[in-house]
């Protein structure tokens, strides 16, 4: 069981070891893809065992909950490993077209597989503090993908980006000595408990709102996501595509799991602050996505819109709203991932990211903007495809709520979002190339267009069949949200284990 | 790179000092202050002070392995010290004791996969330090 629970973590630090180490053959591009290989295979053992078991929990080292590492899934956690392994591979597969050598030389591939650790981590630990140490591996990670090759823009966002996760960090780390203060513990599953005791329930939600703020950093949320347009067009696709389907999707789900597990005492008051700030999310990110002109910067302020939704779901708080945001989550992050990987196809073959600079692959890569089609329309949210369902079912719950402005404002946002990727639709795939270039599939090497077109193609292959047959997924949501919403089971299965069996010194001294 | 005939001098004994001092720092890290950490700090410290002294080319030719790879290497190690304890069927991270010499009333000499561990977070400290001073210097 623990082994279960720890291999998503151990596998991807392994993998980086040795990658590491033959960073300058190319054996370290395929030790990546094995080992995000091995991570997918093992989120996917672990799905099956929490399918089976509900929430399955342990303690490594043996040190007891709530003083030990305590590593627990449920199904949202369970769910979010199993995509970390579906983009994590999607992205290694793609990175042996994308990635140069002279970026593997400089440790790329290590520093992808330590991001994956840290991800993977951050959604199976069971201690806040623990979730602390996971962000900043992540926070490390990425920012050494960011920066890898030292260009002047690409250190330019960089410095936003780690400042202002600085800062985010900061905040966390205060509201958790804060929180240890009134009550004595860290273990989210203990901490479910100890908040309904503290007695200045004022200064909890004091605290709360610093949670707030530490992952609404990291998730990108106006007023917050500034770091995030300015710094994910920068690095390579392959990174972009990765830090667009993950990371701010980490900061979403640490949201959910703090103010669905701990943070629930005063729901008036601090759902009210996230409703608000996701009908501004999803505004502003729309409108920023109108007003760019670069495919991956239209790209990026769409994940900040599309982070609404997600916060949306949160806010509202309602057993149907949360299945909407788990559904989102899911289906966001294969999506949005799939998009950068198609506008880094689109820069190979046309020259550019610029949407004035390139042009005419609708009529000379006709694949290509069929690939494109998928996760567009998906992201607008059309029938058939993920996106309307993911949509369908947070309005729906808006309407249910009778929160009827932000059901409005989450329709028009839908409908603006449909306005930019016609954008990139007319600029990119329509109009004739400036250049003059005739944009085909066929210019790559053979290899190389395996390497770029299997993920994309897997990928949108996975939006249709989640938009074709959304039931077993609205139904796995609908459980997610259960537990989400009841988290006795979760609780259980942290503290309830009973006495942990004593090893090494300690066992010892007891038998003295 | 200074060049100055006394941080010369004395950083020849300086740098055998530290880095035994850090050795030491690392092994009474079990129960007392200190640990891989701490001592991973010291150690490298050593190092940064004939950096100072020596030049950067120096001290990569002192250290023989390049300074990631020696944290590669050392979070490999902490990984491993973890794993082990899958031979015994406990969880990830459970330390696994050996008591050598031990007697009826005498523990004998402790090894544990912990001190494995702090080795492995020893070589992680000391190679990301190095990793950056290093490459400052030589950017300077």
């Amino acid at each position: 069981m623990s082994w279960l629970l720890a291999a998503p973590i151990i596998i991807p630090f392994a993998t980086a070891v040795l990658a590491f180490l033959f960073r300058n053959g190319p054996e370290g591009r395929w030790i990546s893809i094995i080992g995000a290989a091995g991570l997918l295979i093992a989120s996917g053992i672990l799905m099956a065992e929490v399918l089976a078991e509900g929430v399955v929990a342990a303690q490594m080292g043996q040190w007891g909950a709530p003083f030990g590492i305590t590593l627990v899934a449920d199904l949202l956690s369970a769910v979010m490993v199993v995509i970390t392994g579906i983009t994590g591979l999607a992205v290694a597969i793609y990175a042996l077209a994308d990635i140069e050598e002279r970026l593997e030389k400089l440790g790329y591939h290590a520093l992808f597989q330590v991001l994956l650790a840290g991800v993977c981590g951050a959604f199976l630990t069971g201690d806040l503090f623990n979730l602390y140490v996971w962000f900043e591996v992540m926070l490390i990670a990425s920012f050494g993908l960011l920066v890898l090759g030292g260009r002047r823009d690409q250190l330019d966002g960089g410095i936003k980006y780690v400042t202002l996760n600085l800062v985010s960090t900061i905040l966390f780390l205060s509201g958790i000595g804060l929180l240890y203060g009134m009550t004595g513990t860290l273990n989210m599953a203990d901490l479910h408990g100890a908040v309904q005791e503290v007695e200045n329930q004022g200064l909890l939600v004091v605290v709360a709102v610093m949670f707030m703020i530490a992952f609404g950093v990291k998730a990108a949320v106006f007023p917050l996501f500034f770091w995030l347009p300015a710094s994910y067009h920068t690095p390579s696709v392959a990174v972009s595509a990765i830090f667009a389907g993950l990371l701010t999707k980490v900061g979403v789900y640490a949201l959910i799991r703090m103010f669905t597990l701990v943070f629930t005492t005063d729901i008036a008051f601090t759902h009210t602050i996230l409703l608000w700030v996701a009908g501004f999310t999803m505004v502003t990110g729309v409108l920023g996505a109108a007003a760019m002109n670069d495919f991956r910067r239209i790209l990026s302020f769409h994940i900040v819109s599309q982070i609404g939704y997600m916060i949306l779901g949160l806010a509202l708080y309602t057993p149907l709203a949360i299945v909407g945001a788990v559904f989102y989550l899911v289906h966001h992050i294969i999506v949005k991932a799939n998009l950068f990987l198609v506008a880094g196809v689109a820069r190979r073959i046309a020259g550019s990211t610029d949407l004035s600079a390139i042009g005419g692959l609708y009529k000379t890569a006709p694949w290509l903007a069929f690939l494109f089609l998928i996760p567009a329309f998906s992201l607008a949210g059309f029938p058939p495809l993920s996106g309307f369902w993911a949509k369908y079912v947070l309005v729906k719950a808006a309407i249910d709520a009778e929160a009827y402005v932000i059901a409005g404002t989450a329709l028009v946002v839908g409908l603006l979002t449909i306005y930019s990727m016609t954008k990139i639709w007319g600029a990119a795939f329509w109009k004739p190339h400036p250049g003059g270039l005739q944009p085909k599939l066929s210019s790559l090497a053979p290899r190389d267009r395996a390497a770029l077109l299997v993920p994309i193609a897997s990928l949108a292959a996975l939006t249709c069949i989640i938009g074709l047959f959304p039931e077993p997924f609205v139904q796995f949501a609908e459980r997610a949200a259960d537990q989400l919403l009841d988290p006795s089971a979760y609780v259980a299965a942290v503290l309830g284990a009973d006495e942990v069996g004593l090893t090494g010194l300690a066992a010892l001294e007891v038998t003295e | 790179m200074m060049n100055s005939i006394i941080l010369n001098a004395a950083t020849r004994l300086l740098v055998a000092l530290l880095l035994m001092f850090s050795v030491y720092m690392l092994l009474r890290g079990h129960n007392l202050p200190g640990g891989g950490f701490i001592g991973g700090l010291i150690g490298s410290t050593g190092f940064v002070l004939y950096a100072i002294a020596q030049g950067a080319p120096a001290t990569r030719r002192a250290l023989r392995a390049e300074p990631q790879s020696l944290a590669m290497v050392g979070l490999g190690i902490a990984l491993f010290a973890g794993v082990f304890a899958v031979f015994f069927d406990d969880a990830f991270f459970t330390g696994q004791w050996l008591f050598i010499g031990a007697t009826e009333d005498d523990k004998g000499l402790p090894i544990s996969t912990v001190l494995v561990f702090d080795i492995g977070v020893y070589l992680v400290v000391f190679g990301s330090i190095l990793t950056l001073v290093l490459a400052l210097e030589e950017e300077v």
